[in-house]
């Protein structure tokens, strides 16, 4: 066979595809759509990687390069320090400087640096100030705006960031000092492990539109079919036909590749009008990996030819028409469950091995295991579809119509379907792992949030100071209470001993004994008493030996630093240190984990067991807890925070943000299974219109004596639900199985058995609109025009 | 079901100045006919006649523009589509030219599904179904499905399945026309046969006169009219 | 049809008798038309003169049909080359309808009536030959079924002729 008649033909039914009619037209523009569809969603996910590392680059240029050590002033160096602030829902970071010199250099993405007060935004920053919306923020954010950060200096087209010009950061309370703006940019393009997870993902997401595609150049078969018949008759030979079919889908597949080109071209446009986990990205940014990029775009016709010469293995096209093999292959088992096992034998060992916290994981034995079981569930629902209707007993006659179709032709049906099962099998899978570890992070920080909501804390100058701004955020609007103490340190005093480089030291927390109470479980307490509190070395804390070696019931401990670091200040010659003598009465009780989850440790001290003004350096610290019934509340707050001193910092307890990047991250999936079932639920309902129209003689026959529309939309029910449901049945075990294995490989537990009954909500949403779509054409075939011979 | 009208000068099926259009084309312009039971009434004229559309009328499948269709005392074009449909499968049985069976059932299955659809229950429905292929001689297709059998055992499956609900009129439309003239022979002779042991009357549609010669009287459609001179108004 | 040559055919299964011949030949050929006896005689005694025949034998009591005949072999011969010469095609022109149809025309009576009327009158036989057809034998049924294609072939020509009456008409009153 020549490469000249392979062409001629392949050309030969290109051009049916392009002249063939109507119906002809019609088939290529649903395979065209089809596989456009899957192969703009397969170059979005080849663009992932690159997009990532693209916010990597972004984020590195216009970073401080914090590689030099710069000691003292020069003429373009700037002190510098980050903030980073949620409001509602968004984050919003900053970024502060002072300049040293007169020849600071310009931050990326502004055109020269803002004067003192002022600042540069981005476009979404400036934005949403100038809205209605923005009005609390702008309290918090004071700078007066001079200036635009272009893309240079942002990550994605809608983040909210500002550059401002301040005069107050000293050494005391920057971040650092530098010079220049970009650390060296990452050398590889992209990591291993990451490539290695976004194959993971292909698989588990992507798989489902691989076999889309195959689906979709299969569009219109049956009634190619006839068409080849009468090639056959006009002297076609049958290696001909099958090149011509070839041919057929190939162009199909060529102009979905032009549509998906069109489609990914348009989506990324929109990378950045949309923000999902945290990530939005410019349009320049979302660039397949040129690499996968070819083979998907290579892939696709090729995927197109072979797949038809598969499916017309089983099929002799006749001159007078076509023939189905009358008595198909059995389908066998023992090679489907092999794949599943070959799976399972590469994710079992790997069970308990990973750590959370490890980067190095065997990442080819995931992926690979993940694979094979997912193909291997997809291989074994034709057999399983088929194995379980011949055992179908008839019942109602809509029933029966319905099983003795799925009997004699099981496996067009389970082809499409076998996308659901990749699709469910993978998503409820994610959606276990996601959990798990959303459950883990909240687990991790042991933040309680029924306690207190926020933490805001402040350096200040002196207690009087530190104890105003626990009452300006405790009269904050929306603040329904607030745990509030002064911090700072005690030590033990006298010289060193021993091998000792610095005097122990321990904390000292001053407040009322309900504040307090947060901390250690306090037996009784009422003004004027004091604590020693211990953590018993829980969180990884100091044994409690160092806490009582600088602070116990008794002992007098300075309040200054005896040995301070040569290179402080030093306080004027001759002063005696502030001392303070720890009443004899107090008591050593347990810690008790705080509103943030942490097992603090230290002195407890009642506002008159201690002259607060004596204490060094205090911070004031303060723990809120929200009206639920204030609308922006914790904005109310944070704008308190600011307010007090711009280089205050605020936590937000149960950390909303990565919280809600899981749930982005669980929704994302969701969507994007969601988005492949209603790709398979499409091809689903193609075939069920082009099996409808095929049968429009037999549809109206069937009225004619009688048969109510109800039998016939009932068996057309059937015939979509049996192998969605089997599909279903086999991908919440697969799912379920497959989430165990992951979740045991990183030794977790399974929080929630349930995790499948969404994607099993989603199933059973198609069966009913493939149902419901397919009724009108039904009904208007049930019409008695089919009995027409003209 | 299957009682003969007191009157046999009554007509079982009486259809009177039928108008029938499908776009702007007229395929029925005021035919007149009448059925009495038991006879067998061949429907005659050249293609595009109309001769199918009467029958669908007669039949109550299509609803005619205008004329009224008694049958058995009731008005048809005045009873609701679901009402036709239980008439049809209760009082008609209908063999067409092809494409009828189900592909996927069993000849027997298909036999018996006009009698599920009244709601029979499988057992017996497909014992009554078996009868019937017997009589019609096809008893050896019952387990095949109609796409392993020839068009001659195709059309005798139907022919049982027309009859099989025991109808009182049997409407065939060009029975035969995909058989070659020993099946389609031997088809009209089990055909009418069965139909006069039974008391069922038949309209059959054809253009062929050897088939038509199986009836006990011939209409003519013409140009969408018809001349019934035995009934002639 | 040549009733010698049918006859001639029936004797080469061996000789028979006159009247033997007449009752062979009605039972397989002459269910419309049986012959009589003067035909037969007639037709032997042309087929003796032409050395087709002989006369094998006489019964007592005399009389034509107590001949026995024999075939000769020229008789044989002329058998074979019968059946080997195939029948001169006859269009069946419906001379005597095509007649009356054009004097319906010329005469302005319903021409359309008149076919219709034979058309009624054609499917009667064919149904009757049909009843017969289901009652009798397979030599039956050969027959009726030779019938009923030539009847079914006038009733096309009868149907194809009442669509073309327009323009028959037309020509007719040129």
């Amino acid at each position: 066979m020549s490469l000249a008649t392979w062409t001629r033909d392949l050309a030969l039914g290109a051009r049916f595809a392009v002249t063939g009619g109507r119906p002809g037209l019609l088939r290529t523009l649903l395979t065209a759509t089809g596989v456009g569809f899957g192969v703009a969603l397969l170059l979005l996910a080849v663009s992932l990687p690159n997009m990532l590392f693209q916010r990597e680059v972004r984020e590195a240029v216009r970073a401080v390069d914090g590689s030099e050590q710069i000691d003292s002033p020069r003429a373009d160096s700037f002190l510098h320090l980050g903030r980073t602030t949620t409001y509602r829902d968004d984050v919003v970071t900053g970024l502060l400087v002072t300049p040293e010199g007169d020849a600071p250099p310009v931050p990326p993405g502004t055109a020269e640096l803002p004067a003192a007060g002022e600042m540069a935004v981005s476009p979404a920053l400036s934005e949403l100030l100038d809205s209605p919306e923005g009005a609390l923020l702008k309290e918090r954010i004071p700078y007066k705006v001079t200036g635009t950060i272009g893309p240079a200096g942002l990550i994605g087209p809608s983040e909210l960031r500002y550059v401002a010009r301040v005069d107050f950061l000293t050494t005391e309370n920057f971040d650092g000092r530098g010079t220049r703006y970009g650390w060296s940019v990452p050398e590889e393009p992209m990591n291993a492990f990451l490539v290695l997870l976004v194959i993971v993902a292909c698989v588990v997401l992507l798989l489902p539109v691989l076999v889309f595609i195959a689906t979709a150049v299969r569009f219109g078969g049956e009634q190619r079919d006839r068409r080849l018949a009468a090639l056959r008759l006009v002297g076609a030979d049958i290696a001909m036909t099958r090149r011509i079919a070839a041919g057929e889908s190939l162009a199909g597949a060529l102009f979905g590749l032009l549509v998906g080109l069109g489609l990914f071209a348009v989506a990324r446009q929109f990378a950045g009008a949309f923000t999902i986990w945290d990530v939005n990205a410019f349009p320049s940014d979302v660039v397949p990996l040129p690499a996968l990029a070819v083979i998907v775009l290579a892939s696709v016709p090729v995927a197109s030819v072979v797949v038809t010469l598969f499916a017309l293995r089983g099929v002799a096209i006749e001159p007078l028409g076509v023939v189905r093999v009358s008595t198909p292959r059995r389908r066998r088992l023992w090679w489907r469950l092999l794949l599943l096992a070959a799976g399972a034998a590469l994710l079992v060992p790997l069970m308990g091995e990973v750590q959370v916290t490890e980067t190095r994981i065997d990442s080819t034995g995931v992926v690979a295991g993940t694979t094979l079981a997912l193909i291997g569930l997809t291989t074994l629902l034709p057999w399983l579809v088929e194995a379980f209707v011949k055992r179908l007993h008839s019942g109602p006659v809509a029933w029966q119509l319905a099983v003795r179709r799925l009997q004699l032709s099981s496996g067009t049906a389970a082809r499409a379907v076998s996308g659901i099962v990749v699709a469910a099998t993978g998503a409820i899978a994610l959606q276990m792992l996601f959990q798990a570890m959303e459950r883990d992070f909240t687990e991790l920080t042991g933040q309680d949030t029924s306690r207190a909501q926020i933490a805001v804390g402040a350096d200040a100058r002196n207690a009087d100071e530190a104890r105003g701004m626990i009452d300006r955020i405790a009269r904050t609007e929306g603040v329904a209470g607030v745990i509030g103490v002064i911090e700072s340190r005690v030590w033990r005093p006298g010289p060193l001993k021993g091998s000792e480089e610095w005097a122990p030291t321990t904390s000292l927390r001053i407040g009322d004994c309900a504040s307090l109470g947060q901390f250690a479980t306090l037996p009784s307490c009422k003004d004027g008493d004091v604590f020693v509190f211990l953590a018993h070395g829980a969180q990884g804390n100091p044994d409690d030996a160092q806490v009582t070696g600088a602070a116990r019931p008794g002992a007098t401990v300075v309040l200054r630093d005896p040995h301070p670091h040569p290179s402080a200040p030093k306080p004027p010659k001759g002063t005696p240190l502030p001392q303070w003598r720890i009443p004899a009465t107090a008591r050593i009780v347990d810690s008790r984990p705080d509103p943030t989850g942490m097992y603090q440790y230290g002195v407890l001290a009642t506002p008159s067991a201690i002259d607060a003004g004596l204490v060094d350096e205090p911070d004031a610290q303060a723990l809120v807890r929200l009206d639920p019934a204030v609308p922006d509340a914790a904005d109310h707050v944070r704008n308190t925070a600011a307010g007090i001193d711009p280089t205050s910092w605020v936590r937000d307890l149960k950390d909303i943000q990565r919280d809600a990047a899981f749930s982005s991250v669980r929704t994302g999936i969701l969507v994007g299974s969601t988005l492949t079932m209603l790709l398979v639920a499409a091809s689903l309902l193609v075939s069920t219109l082009e099996q409808l129209k095929d049968r429009k003689r037999l549809l109206s026959s069937l009225v004619a004596f009688g048969t109510r529309r109800s039998t016939l939309s009932w068996s057309v029910l059937w015939q979509t639900a049996v192998p969605i449901v089997l599909g279903l049945v086999l991908a919440v075990a697969g799912g379920l199985g497959l989430g165990v294995v992951l979740l045991k490989m990183g030794g977790q537990q399974v929080q929630d058995w349930w995790a499948f009954l969404p994607v099993v909500g989603i199933g059973l949403a198609l069966i009913a609109a493939v149902t419901l779509l397919s009724m009108p054409v039904l009904w208007r075939l049930m019409r008695a025009d089919g009995l027409r011979t003209e | 079901m299957n009682t003969a009208p007191q009157d046999p000068r009554v007509p079982l099926l009486r259809a009177i100045g039928l108008d029938k259009a499908y776009g702007s084309t007229p395929a029925l312009a005021g035919a007149d006919f009448s059925l009495r039971a038991g006879e067998v009434v061949a429907v005659m004229g050249p293609s595009g006649s109309g001769k199918s559309t009467l029958l669908h009328c007669l039949a109550g499948i299509v609803r005619p523009d205008a004329g009224t269709i008694t049958y058995d005392g009731r008005e048809l074009t005045a009873l609701s589509d679901t009402a036709r449909s239980a008439l049809r499968r209760t009082d008609f049985g209908f063999v067409f030219q092809f494409g009828q069976l189900v592909p996927e059932l069993t000849c027997v299955e298909n036999v018996a599904l006009p009698l599920r659809l009244n709601g029979e229950k499988r057992k017996s429905a497909e014992a009554r179904a078996v009868e019937w292929l017997a009589r019609l001689e096809v008893d050896d297709t019952a387990a095949k499905r109609p796409g392993e059998i020839s068009g001659g055992q195709g059309q005798r499956v139907a022919v049982a399945r027309a009859l099989v609900t025991s109808p009182r009129v049997i409407f065939a439309d060009e029975p035969t026309g995909a058989l070659d003239s020993l099946n389609g022979e031997r088809v009209m002779r089990l055909l009418t046969d069965a139909s006069r042991d039974t008391g069922a009357a038949v309209v059959l549609v054809t253009h062929e006169a050897r088939v038509a010669a199986y009836s006990d009287r011939e209409i003519v459609v013409r140009d969408g009219s018809v001349r019934d001179a035995e009934w002639a108004v | 049809m040549s009733i010698g040559h049918a006859l001639l055919g029936l004797l080469e299964s061996g000789p028979r008798h006159g009247y033997d011949l007449k009752r062979a030949f009605d039972e397989r050929f002459g269910h419309d038309r049986p012959l009589h006896y003067g035909q037969v005689y007639s037709t032997m005694s042309r087929l003796l003169k032409n050395g087709l025949v002989v006369v094998d034998g006489i019964e007592a009591g005399g009389g034509p049909e107590r001949k026995r005949y024999a075939i000769t072999d020229a008789g044989i011969t002329d058998v074979a080359a019968w059946l080997a010469t195939p029948e001169k095609p006859e269009p069946y022109l419906q001379s005597t309808l095509y007649t009356k149809v054009v004097l319906a025309l010329l005469t302005g009576r319903g021409a359309a009536e008149l076919l219709d009327t034979q058309r009624s009158e054609h499917l009667r036989l064919m149904r009757e030959l049909t009843r017969r057809k289901k009652d009798g034998d397979l030599a039956d049924q050969l027959i009726c079924d030779h019938a009923l294609f030539h009847l079914e072939a006038d009733l096309r020509w009868l149907e194809l002729t009442a669509a073309r009456l327009d323009r028959l008409a037309e020509e007719l009153h040129r």
